[in-house]
């Protein structure tokens, strides 16, 4: 029996990494949303690694941030550590990583989540969803309740008939062994959106009294307090340590000997896995000439004694694992609490959506996260803002928000979704994207608070303390290009010397002096040249300096980026109408439908030749 | 829309006494300034009226002539394409339009894609809807040729020698990256190895280009320009070369009052071999234009065969002669007629005389020293060039701006290196991988993704 339960304008199902940032937003721009869950208790869990940032990721986290999206607020409240890497490597590559209580993650999201206005959260396993005319109208309960809504955004995450395998023992379920989600796929195969199959897997869990740590080096945070979020307050909380250690030969002997019993080799698991993660038998196998791999064990959190052996993932049988591990130094004692698994997930291929998430079949439908083949808490984050934001444009009857390349990350994540073929779950890598000098995590604010702004995510008081810190910047940076120092200047070259730095021989301002690798802002405040400034006033001051050239070449391949970029290709267009297209690329713009000229010369497939034929096309068009 | 400016030769290849090399897109006159110079000094190709020819010189780099050219300009919207347009007349053959092509994109000009005029012609309104399908046969055709010919020239060797340099340079951004996205897992860069595989891929293009080069030299050919005083014995020589009576050959000054050129192989070289009209002073008007055009065939020609008279000496003719050479480097001195008893040029004259020189003692009625002669014509054509093991490559205009941008970002990084934080090298390798890129289609930055997993373990 199916019964009207009640009706919405967004409904979000899963509340996941995707799904909290998905409804969040939904909610503050005003529309009524549900967030639906198949477990109050495991809401923003992280089923995998204890810990969010790092390279492009932590770019991503304070990209959502400036958008005004949770995930930085979020782990600001509930790390565990803090620490910068990548130093020394350049400022687009410097990226903030944190170690986070799963724990206290959890119940910050919730709280959150509670007390957001305009947003229910329901416990629910959604089994349809009921379209009409290629709309949606609605979804439907496990239990029977129908609600009725104009917008569905799917987060579900590895939920999909998830179906977990450990050695020989397999069985439906979804990640930490929560129920799976079984009868959602075939709702969505009915209403014509294509399935793939993915596999991941996640290392066994110990218990932090059974690890001998003296035979581990210790990897503490930093010392300097930290925060993601541009708006919260820099603390350093008490930090927990990780640790470092490393297989033997006699880890990869037990592998070896075992190899037989890996559902990787017997043809068990057939999705595919991703390369930048493989399984710790993948490892053994494919890199059979080293006799170490390095292994870190991470706390999961203050709550508990629970520890994640990062590099270990696997889904060998329980009783190799307890073997493999305790082959480990510092490990030999130790007892297992949760058992490593792969899990198999059915997932969306990322072609069948347009750039604003919404998918090309079903008008009204978003799909966000790991349902469209991604991999990673930051990335589905991202994706669930970007879904929750269209998702309320859309009710608004307001054009979708796409962020381009060369805007942020999130935009080089999701034009790669949609324009190439995904055959992995994909992750983000600073390598992907053509401008990661522009993208740095330090500007991201300075890139996306106006953005954010614009469709009402960031409210009064972050944009007051990002106009003041605008303000500052601008103020500084005259100050720097104005002050200057002749030769006759004899305390500056006695600075100079004294730093290892060539005298000056003509009038130079601070701002050129700050090009020279070994000056920095804090000498010049030492020397009481400038005023003290805020720490991330000097680091904009410093990095646009410093990297003007480099940047100004960025910004120059950008221009002709954009040139394509802005020559848009309406959805409507009908390839086969357009003479002299080459067949494959004809077929490959038919599925996609770019949006722009840009996109449609980045999808595989399209060459310049059958640009060019576009671009005649479309003229020709115009004229008649 | 792209807006930049684009050249290329419009004249179909081959031998043809002139070649057209086209510019378009707004700024092409006051690109092309840069290079050329008018021959009446106050003319300025700026203000010059569009569709007026002005003679001049197109200039290299180091500001030395080029070639002889004459330039037309025009004014959007009123040309081909609709927008501001440049025509360069040059000199026909292969050699000499690709040279002058070459010097126009040096100032920046990108090479035009197949078909890219029309196109722009087209969307400037320049022809009507009706034949928007026509053009686009023109682009079709055009990049379909140009396809198949890269295809044909990318078979075999070309294509694994490029596809080696790519890997090298892919290997090389690919330890940048995983430095930079791996850092844990993969440890710390080895910079030895970056710069010594940049070096190997800038030395393979190197290699690659001068191979270019002799493939060009043996495919196309040279010109070598015979030049003395009347009766000097050139036309003889030219015969001698030819081993067959074609120029009429007379005891009286001035009998080969035009230009006369002949082709001959040697040693698997073409060559075209010009006879230059006596060159002197005369009022006879027919012959002032036959000296006029043998002074133009000197300047062009690879190389110049300068003949003396060892009877008749060396006298102030001589001296005049040999003094309007330019560029001495590509002379050959030939002193004719060494089978007479009176000798009155000794070898401590042409050591005065011509110290850097090859001076070759031979008589081209007893066919002496031609042998020697085609053995240095052949040495000096592929100067510099023999030093590189012949890879036996043939290397298209477009492949040469993509191996030379390749070089120019390998470059900028190798400098860079150990200057600026790993994030900026990266930047120019991904220009390097860009360029290089280009030749095979190869998505060289997507490969290099790939092969971190492949080289390195990576895992969470």
């Amino acid at each position: 029996m199916i019964y009207n339960a009640g009706s919405y304008e967004v409904i979000v199902i899963g509340a996941g990494h995707a799904g909290c940032e998905a409804a969040l937003a939904s909610a503050r721009m005003g529309c009524k949303t549900l967030l639906c869950t198949l477990s109050m208790e495991h809401i923003a869990l992280m089923p995998c690694n204890p810990s969010i940032g790092g390279p492009a990721k932590a770019q991503v986290v304070r990209e959502i941030d400036a958008l005004g999206g949770e995930m930085a607020i979020n782990i600001d409240k509930s790390n565990i550590q803090m620490r910068i890497i990548n130093t020394g490597k350049g400022p687009a590559v410097q990226a903030l990583r944190a170690q986070a209580d799963k724990l206290e993650y959890y119940r910050e999201m919730l709280k959150t989540l509670l007390t957001q206005k305009k947003l229910d959260v329901l416990m629910a396993e959604i089994q349809d969803i009921e379209t009409s005319d290629n709309k949606i109208t609605g979804v439907i309960t496990k239990t029977g309740a129908r609600y009725k809504c104009r917008c569905v955004v799917i987060t579900s995450g590895t939920y999909l008939k998830g179906r977990i395998i450990i050695g020989d023992v397999m069985y439906d379920g979804g990640p930490g062994n929560q129920f799976p989600a079984m009868k959602l796929s075939a709702s969505l195969l009915k209403n014509g959106i294509n399935l793939g199959r993915f596999k991941t897997g996640t290392p066994p869990r110990i218990n932090r009294r059974t690890v001998d740590f003296s035979k581990m080096i210790e990897q503490p945070g930093d010392e300097r307090a930290l925060a993601f979020s541009f708006i919260s307050p820099k603390q350093k909380k008490p930090q927990m340590s990780c640790w470092l250690t490393h297989s033997t030969p006699e880890t990869h002997r037990i592998v070896m000997d075992n190899i037989e019993r890996a559902p990787l080799f017997t043809g068990v698991i057939k999705g595919r896995g991703p390369r930048y993660c493989p399984s710790f038998e993948d490892k053994v196998v494919r890199f059979a000439h080293k006799d170490a791999h390095q292994l870190f064990v991470e706390p999961e959190g203050r709550h508990t004694e629970e520890m994640y052996v990062q590099g270990l993932n696997t889904s060998l049988p329980e009783d190799v694992q307890m073997e493999v591990l305790r082959s480990i130094p510092g490990l030999e004692n130790v007892r297992i609490m949760r058992t490593g698994y792969a899990i198999e997930y059915d997932y969306v291929p990322p072609s069948q959506l347009k750039l604003s998430l919404e998918t090309k079949m079903i008008q009204g439908l978003f799909t966000a996260g790991q349902i469209n083949g991604t991999s990673g808490y930051e990335e589905a984050a991202a994706q669930g803002l970007i879904a929750g934001i269209n998702a309320a444009l859309k009710i608004q009857e307001k054009e979708p928000f796409i962020l381009k390349r060369n805007e942020a990350y999130i935009g080089v994540l999701i034009d790669d979704l949609v324009n190439k073929e995904i055959d992995e779950p994909y992750r983000l890598l600073t390598s992907r994207a053509e401008y990661r000098l522009l993208l740095r995590q330090d500007n991201a604010d300075i890139r996306l608070t106006r953005r954010g702004r614009e469709i009402g995510l960031v409210d009064d008081t972050r944009w007051e303390l990002f106009n003041r810190k605008m303000d500052s910047i601008e103020n500084t940076r005259a100050v720097f290009q104005e002050v200057s120092f002749t030769p006759a200047d004899e305390e500056m070259n006695v600075f100079l010397t004294g730093m290892g730095s060539a005298p000056i021989k003509d009038r130079v301002s601070l701002w050129e002096l700050l090009k020279r690798p070994e000056i920095h802002v804090a000498d010049f405040e030492k020397m009481k040249w400038i005023e003290p400034m805020d720490a991330e006033i000097s680091e904009q001051i410093e990095v646009q300096s410093k990297y003007e050239g480099y940047i100004a070449k960025q910004l120059e391949q950008v221009k002709k980026f954009e040139r394509m970029e802005n020559r848009k290709l309406s959805p409507d267009l009908d390839y086969d109408e357009v003479y002299g297209l080459a067949n494959e690329a004809r077929q490959r713009l038919q599925d996609v439908k770019p949006t722009s000229m840009g996109q449609a010369s980045r999808i595989t497939g399209v060459n310049p030749a059958d640009i060019n034929v576009l671009y005649i096309y479309l003229e020709k068009k115009r004229r008649n | 829309m792209r807006d930049d400016i684009i050249g290329a030769i419009s004249t179909p290849p081959g031998e043809g006494g002139i070649a057209i090399v086209r510019i378009s897109g707004e700024g092409s006159i006051k690109k092309v300034k840069q290079i050329f110079q008018a021959r009446v000094s106050s003319k300025d190709l700026l203000v010059q009226k569009p569709f007026m020819l002005t003679l001049g010189w197109l200039k290299d780099e180091e500001d030395e002539i080029l070639d002889e050219v004459m330039v037309a300009t025009m004014k959007a919207p009123r040309s081909y394409t609709g927008e501001e347009m440049v025509e360069i007349n040059c000199h026909g053959g292969v050699i000499p339009a690709r040279r002058c092509l070459q010097r126009v994109l040096s100032t920046g000009i990108r090479l035009a894609e197949p078909g890219e005029f029309t196109r722009r012609a087209f969307m400037n309104g320049k022809m009507d809807a009706a034949q928007a399908e026509a053009v686009i046969d023109i682009i079709r055709a055009k990049t379909d040729r140009g396809l198949k010919l890269a295809m044909k020239q990318l078979e075999g060797k070309n294509s694994d020698y490029v596809k080696e340099l790519e890997d090298f340079l892919v290997e090389a951004n690919m330890l940048v990256e995983a430095n930079l996205d791996f850092s844990e897992d993969v440890g710390d860069l080895d910079y030895e190895q970056l710069r010594q595989l940049l070096l190997k891929t800038s030395a393979g293009i190197e290699k690659m280009l001068k191979s270019g080069e002799l493939g060009d030299i043996y495919k196309e050919g040279i010109s070598v320009s015979i030049c003395g005083k009347p009766n000097v014995g050139k036309s003889s020589l030219l015969n001698a070369l030819l081993r067959k009576e074609r120029a009429i050959v007379t005891d009286v000054p001035g009998t080969t009052r035009d230009l006369i050129e002949e082709y001959i192989n040697i040693k698997g070289i073409p060559v075209k071999l010009i006879d230059t009209a006596g060159i002197r002073e005369t009022r006879d008007l027919v012959e002032q234009i036959g000296i006029s055009r043998a002074q133009q065939a000197v300047r062009d020609s690879d190389l110049v065969i300068f003949l003396l008279d060892i009877e008749a000496g060396m006298n102030d003719e001589d001296r005049a002669i040999y003094n309007d050479i330019e560029n001495k480097e590509r002379v050959i001195v030939l002193i004719n007629k060494d089978d007479l008893m009176v000798k009155n040029i000794s070898e401590e004259d042409t050591k005065k005389n011509f110290p850097e020189l090859k001076v070759i003692w031979a008589s081209t009625k007893e066919d002496i020293g031609i042998q020697e002669l085609e053995d240095v014509i052949e040495k000096m054509a592929v100067t510099g060039l023999m030093d590189y093991d012949n890879l036996g490559l043939t290397v298209s205009l477009r492949q040469k701006e993509s191996l030379l941008a390749g070089k120019k970002y390998i470059q900028e990084a190798l400098d860079a290196m150990g200057e600026v934080t790993l994030d900026c090298l990266g930047v120019d390798l991904q220009n390097a991988m860009a360029s290089l890129g280009e030749i095979t289609g190869r998505n060289l930055k997507e490969e290099s993704i790939n092969r971190i997993f492949k080289e390195f373990c990576i895992g969470k």
